[in-house]
């Protein structure tokens, strides 16, 4: 912790960084993601156990880019994120200053892209062992059961969209169910709206998600969102032999052709 | 009307709420779904959910839901013909076991839908709603609806208010002539109250945090005051989930869907929150950043509600806090508010 608040220092104060994302201590005992502008504010940053959300969305976020040259704390999910946006060109290599909080707590600045690369493929990217299970009994429904569930699913859902808005990956400027001419998703919160939107969402995530679970964590409704885009990635992997989130210049799996590529999904 | 207090037996709720059934008032009440709590038709008092502090969402869709018709059309070679939906075809519901915050947030409701040209479908529904609620015995740190003119036993907006007043007793507050009618289909339930009963040491304590007079007024001269605004907003997402949740929060948006012969028009709740809410065709947006609908969203409910409705429009529940993605504590901001403003 003292050498984070020591860095963060020193790179607020060379002007290196003009703001720094972190966690800070919320209400309620819950964590929330502070900016830290200037040295005084550098002992808010707080690094425990329960300091798991991915930052990576507000590398975007047009305000905060608007304060200068971005530092971000960011953990193994975010850091995924940042290669994912990297390969859809949201983001440079050299732009961000990336400070990695390891799950044992230690900090590593990486230099550069490349860096996080050589970092990434030495980690365990799968889902955690909850999610499969979860994953397992959802794919050992039969086509109606899993119907069934889904839709009970949505029904709760109000379209709030926490889920979009909380997901590094759903940065676009006019999303799909915002559009109106033509409309795609119809606007309402009924059950074909619904659906349709939570199909389209999971369909633009295919091979983009990095499995950070932000889209479930953010849902007020307890929608267990992740596991509909999390089902993806398997396919995505043994189609095409891609993982997101893994490479600064990695093409996209469902964006490109390879003469290789398997077709037996072509029905 | 005089308030009237009655004793109700706990164990006699079943036959309350099938008694309510059995005359044909439908039930709404909270229910536990999962991690979740919603406020739903229920059949019988083992689904409802008494023993939360407050369902996830608030009990508005009773008399505004997220999606509402409010007229089909048919096209012809001719043209558009209308049919209008009845905005009076709504059955007379129970509205039970919700908080004194939802109750009093349809007084916010009834101001703003009441104004001007009145928006009969909310008003239909409301005056058919009769509101049971429950008076708070525990609260939680993100409640605050003694700062904001509410309290745990605030029994403005309810018709019948319950306070639980021993682990067998329920104290029945009678306030309104709704409340009384719906109180004579239980009557034989009910005996008599010692009037000398002093309800408040069955209620939660909840501190008031702040001086609403003042928040009202350093809210009201914040317009200007990009920075506060931007300092508070800086880790919003700009979701919806907090107007979605909340009890007072009206906004909403029209849609028509349709096919080639016929179609619906469509009320839905919307939020400030969102960027495409006062985006223009012209493809300008008066709220280009999230600063500006954060400030939008506060200034709504303590400056503009206060100036031309003469209500607050929050109850001070936090559930819009409680249901964040990040955090943004609206206890937390408008005490900022109040601290950090010079007026
Ligand atoms: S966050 Fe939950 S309730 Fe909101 S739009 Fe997404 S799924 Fe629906
Ligand atoms: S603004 Fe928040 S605290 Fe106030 S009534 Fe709405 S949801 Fe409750």
């Amino acid at each position: 912790m003292n050498d984070l608040i020591k860095k963060v220092t020193q790179l607020l104060d060379d002007k290196t960084i003009n703001v720094f994302i972190g966690y800070g201590q919320g209400t309620a005992s819950r964590i929330r993601t502070i900016f830290v502008k200037n040295s005084s504010q550098v002992e808010n940053l707080v690094y425990t156990s329960d300091c798991t959300a991915n930052l990576a969305g507000y590398l975007l976020k047009h305000e905060v880019k608007k304060i200068g040259k971005l530092g971000i704390l960011a953990n193994d999910s975010a850091l995924r994120s940042m290669m994912q946006l990297a390969s859809e060109f949201q983001i440079k290599d050299g732009e961000v200053y990336v400070l990695h909080a390891a799950k044992d707590g230690s900090f590593t600045e990486f230099a550069d892209f490349q860096s996080i690369e050589a970092y990434l493929v030495t980690i365990d990217t799968g889902i955690t062992s909850d999610e499969q299970e979860r994953i397992a009994k959802l794919e050992a429904m039969t086509v109606k059961e899993r119907w069934i569930f889904w839709n009970k699913e949505f029904e709760k859902c109000i379209k709030c969209y926490a889920c979009r808005a909380a997901c590094p990956m759903c940065y676009c400027h006019r999303c799909t169910t915002d559009v109106n001419q033509p409309q795609w998703i119809p606007v309402a919160s009924h059950e074909q709206g619904n659906l349709d939107y939570h199909l389209m969402r999971a369909m633009h995530l295919a091979g983009r998600c990095v499995n950070c679970g932000e889209c479930a964590n953010a849902c007020p409704m307890d929608i267990p969102l992740n596991l509909l885009t999390y089902q993806l990635i398997a396919p995505i992997r043994t189609t095409f032999d891609a993982t997101a989130g893994m490479k600064a210049d990695a093409v996209y799996a469902l964006s490109t052709f390879k003469p290789d590529d398997k077709e037996n999904f072509i029905i | 009307m005089e308030k009237e207090l009655k004793i109700l037996k706990y164990s006699d709720l079943p036959k309350m709420i099938e008694k309510f059934i059995s005359q044909g008032y439908p039930v709404l009440a909270p229910v536990h779904k999962g991690k979740i709590v919603e406020i739903e038709y229920v059949q019988s008092l083992d689904s409802i959910a008494l023993d939360v502090l407050l369902s996830t969402q608030s009990a508005k869709k009773a008399a505004f839901p997220k999606v509402e018709k409010v007229l089909e059309y048919t096209m012809n070679k001719a043209g558009v013909v209308q049919h209008p939906v009845d905005p009076a075809d709504s059955k007379e519901t129970i509205l039970f076991g919700v908080r004194p915050c939802d109750a009093s947030g349809f007084k916010s409701l009834d101001a703003i839908f009441g104004e001007g040209p009145s928006d009969q479908f909310y008003l239909s529904k409301k005056e058919k709603t009769t509101i049971i609620s429950f008076s708070c015995p525990v609260a939680d740190e993100y409640c605050f609806c003694t700062s904001v003119g509410g309290g745990p036993g605030n029994t403005a907006g309810s018709d019948l208010q319950f306070t639980s007043v021993s682990k067998d007793e329920l104290l029945v507050e009678i306030l309104t002539e709704k409340g009384k009618k719906a109180s004579r289909i239980f009557a034989d339930l009910l005996t008599e109250a010692n009037s000398a009963i002093d309800k408040t040491k069955f209620i939660a304590d909840v501190k008031v945090v702040f001086d609403l007079d003042s928040v009202v007024a350093k809210t009201t001269a914040s317009f200007g005051n990009a920075e506060l605004w931007l300092e508070q907003s800086l880790r919003c997402i700009g979701c919806g989930a907090c107007a979605f949740v909340c009890p007072t929060c009206a906004c909403f948006d029209f849609q028509d869907e349709q096919d080639t012969k016929k179609g619906v028009r469509l009320r839905l709740w919307d939020s400030c929150g969102f960027s495409l809410f006062t985006l223009h065709t012209s493809g300008h947006n008066p709220r280009e950043v999230q600063s500006q609908r954060w400030r939008q969203r506060i200034m709504h409910k303590f400056a503009y509600m206060p100036e031309q409705l003469k209500v607050v429009g929050c109850e001070g529940c936090g559930r819009c806090s409680r249901a964040c993605p990040v955090d943004m504590n609206i206890k937390e901001h408008l005490t900022a508010i109040r601290e950090q403003v010079t007026v």
